[in-house]
């Protein structure tokens, strides 16, 4: 137990932040683990077939890490109650240099015994996550 | 083609039980960059009161994705797959998940809207265990893409 009450808390307060290097790999691992095997998340030609610059992250890879440092700060996966976002912009992995995101987690909101944390998700200088809000439970 | 409107409401069968296995909540952990002890460690995750493992949040998708592959597999829905995109994912928790689960999902269309020439499809999945409690519930908007 970390011992975070809400109490302890402000609004707007930071509570967490990470950086996160996707790369191919990452993204192979996340196709076996999930069963998500669409395959403009590997190959570049069918990528690029479909409109896209190329091989995509998974988004709900991308909503997988980004809770991370949430959980890490509170220290339990089980103290998560709600968890929403919404996939505003792609995020492609280059072969060779990967994609780097960074997560920063900060306090939206706080109830007696919950508090809402918004992640602000970057890649290259923009937010590729919308309205991503993760309800904890600090009872 | 466009989105079948008598969709709203539709209730699809309940997937078969799915066992939440030990090493399969460690390999997506890790896919995941997690790095609780309590989502890879047994008896770290016994000592914080749990019976096994915890899954990560979004490990619940594995599970939802049994029910979407219901939906889009059913042949009067208008959806073209290859025109749909995801916008939002939500994940409402009763309980976490955790090794040794026997979960069941059941998919009902909530809503369907259209916007801009676009549908978007919003899909519950409620998640339960095998005694039939509720753990999660997964949310999921599919925006199919209209004619350009």
């Amino acid at each position: 137990m970390t011992g975070v009450t809400a109490a302890s808390l402000e609004i707007g307060q930071v509570v967490a932040e990470a950086g996160f290097v996707l790369s191919r790999d990452s993204l192979v691992r996340y196709a076996g683990a999930s069963g998500d095997f669409n395959a403009i998340h590997y190959r570049d030609d069918i990528a690029k077939s479909v409109g896209l610059p190329g091989v995509l992250a998974h988004g709900m890879l991308t909503m997988g890490f980004a809770v991370q440092p949430v959980i890490d700060w509170i220290g339990d996966p089980g103290r998560i109650l709600d968890y929403q976002v919404r996939f505003t912009r792609p995020v492609p992995v280059d072969a060779a240099d990967g994609a780097r995101l960074a997560v920063v987690a900060k306090v939206g909101s706080l109830d007696v015994d919950t508090v809402r944390i918004d992640l602000t998700v970057t890649f290259d200088g923009t937010t590729v996550l919308g309205k991503a809000q993760v309800r904890v439970s600090v009872a | 083609m466009s989105v079948n409107p008598q969709l709203v409401g539709r209730v699809f069968a309940p997937t078969e039980p799915y066992l939440v296995g030990r090493e399969k909540v460690r390999e997506f952990s890790r896919a995941v960059f997690a790095t609780s002890p309590l989502s890879l460690d047994v008896a770290a995750a016994r000592a914080a009161g749990y019976s096994d493992l915890v899954a990560p949040p979004t490990f619940a998708v594995v599970v939802q994705e049994l029910t979407l592959h219901q939906l889009l597999s059913e042949p009067d829905t208008g959806i073209d797959f290859s025109r749909v995109v995801h916008g939002d994912q939500r994940f409402t928790f009763t309980r976490p998940i955790v090794a040794g689960d026997e979960l069941i999902a059941t998919l009902t269309v909530a809503s369907i809207k259209s916007l801009g020439g676009h549908s978007m499809v919003t899909a519950e999945s409620s998640i339960v265990g095998a005694d039939g409690g509720h753990v999660v519930t997964a949310t999921s908007t599919l925006v199919v893409r209209g004619d350009e």
